[in-house]
């Protein structure tokens, strides 16, 4: 992984730093085409004895709403139900897409296929959107007034903590999430160069590769899952009383 | 590593808000009204399925009070019929009764009639059969003179009597 480049584009537009990963650009962009189509084909035909997709589609949409409702009333977090089952898709299958395999280039080793989550950019994105959605819908419902209040809650001298507390909360939402994917990139990636490397290797790396993709599936959905349950109890935190 | 890509932060906001207005408008968005859709159905089911069992209820109370109606309208009638064939039989052994007393008095005054008439008869026998008797006797014990005398006697006492 180390002496793997990626393919950046630098200064986009000629504006100096906004540099772009087009591996990040393409492996978001076929995360999403996979959850819309998931989501599409679940919702054509639709009947009303649900078969097939529609089914799962639906458990989908009770697991996101059960979720929701452990944190507050439905009431309250009916508007939280597209943001919260879209961060669910996408994250689960962002991290699903770089199990399969990995696409690097031969000559220069430019990664192009991986986990779009495996990049800290791209969880922080989300984690610091999230984490500003929250304060958003918080001063929108309880009002500046009882949003500036809470910081001073329980105990008006823990506002440093609260303080600290928030910046804590983004950092950990992405970086968990950044975390647990790079490290299931960097085992991937160690076993398939060992397995790649020659005959002793593969019939050596071959039983933990299988192994550790089992258990990244695991961590992929547990990881997407955890993201989705803190952006409610956060989001829940600043919206309720 | 080392280079922040600001540029994919941009990127996957956009693509983030794309992909939640793409999802509203043709996954859970349809979905969801379906469940909605199908909620309401089932909730809707259930309600005409109470209500029709109501009616059933209903319809049942009153077939009952129905029945119960019809029976008290036949014992009504049995009560009638016997009190009438009571009556009825009453007036018949009434009549027959004084129908009894009519023919019983006739035949009273029928035999007293008779009775007259055989006492009667059999007065006027005595009378001719005692006269018979008396001058059978007479002519053996009596003389002429107190003969005479006797028969004068027995014919003023017989025409006295009668």
């Amino acid at each position: 992984m180390m002496d793997h480049g990626a393919p950046i584009i630098y200064d986009l537009f000629g504006i100096p730093g906004f540099h772009l990963n087009l591996s990040n650009v393409l492996m978001l962009t076929v995360s999403a085409l996979i959850v819309f189509c998931i989501g599409f084909f679940s919702a054509r035909n639709l009947k009303m004895k649900p078969t097939g997709m529609q089914n799962v589609f639906e458990w989908l949409i009770d697991f996101v709403k059960n979720i929701i409702s452990t944190t507050m009333d439905w009431k309250t977090g009916e508007r939280f139900f597209g943001l919260g089952i879209t961060i669910f898709l996408l994250i689960f299958v962002s991290n699903m897409v770089g199990i399969p395999f990995m696409i690097v280039t031969a000559e220069d080793h430019v990664v192009w296929w991986k986990s779009p989550t495996a990049d800290p950019v791209i969880t922080m994105t989300f984690a610091i959107m999230v984490i500003v959605l929250t304060h958003f819908y918080g001063i929108k419902m309880k009002g500046l007034k009882e949003y500036g209040k809470d910081y001073f809650r329980p105990m008006p001298f823990l506002f440093p903590l609260n303080i600290i507390g928030e910046f804590a909360n983004t950092l950990t939402l992405g970086m968990r999430l950044f975390g647990n994917l790079y490290a299931k990139e960097i085992l991937l990636t160690l076993l398939a160069s060992a397995g790649g490397a020659s005959i002793v290797g593969f019939l050596l790396a071959g039983a933990p590769m299988i192994a550790w993709q089992a258990f990244s599936i695991f961590i992929g959905a547990i990881q997407a899952f955890i993201f989705l349950m803190l952006t409610m109890v956060y989001m829940s935190n600043k919206v309720m009383d | 590593m080392g280079t922040i890509t600001w540029a994919d932060s941009l990127f996957s906001l956009i693509m983030f808000i794309i992909l939640l207005l793409l999802l509203r408008k043709f996954a859970w968005g349809p979905i969801m009204n379906m469940m909605k859709e199908r909620e309401e159905h089932i909730a809707n089911e259930i309600d005409t399925a109470e209500k029709n069992r109501k009616e059933a209820e209903q319809y049942l109370e009153q077939q009952k009070e129905e029945i119960n109606r019809a029976r008290e309208e036949a014992q009504q009638i049995i009560e009638t019929a016997r009190k009438t064939s009571e009556v009825q039989g009453e007036e018949i052994l009434s009549s027959a009764r004084a129908e009894a007393e009519r023919v019983k008095a006739n035949a009273l005054a029928e035999i007293e009639r008779e009775k007259d008439l055989a006492v009667q008869e059999l007065r006027e026998q005595v009378g001719t059969l005692s006269v018979m008797i008396a001058t059978k006797i007479i002519e053996k014990e009596l003389d002429e003179k107190e003969q005479e005398k006797l028969i004068e006697e027995y014919v003023k006492e017989a025409g006295e009597r009668l």
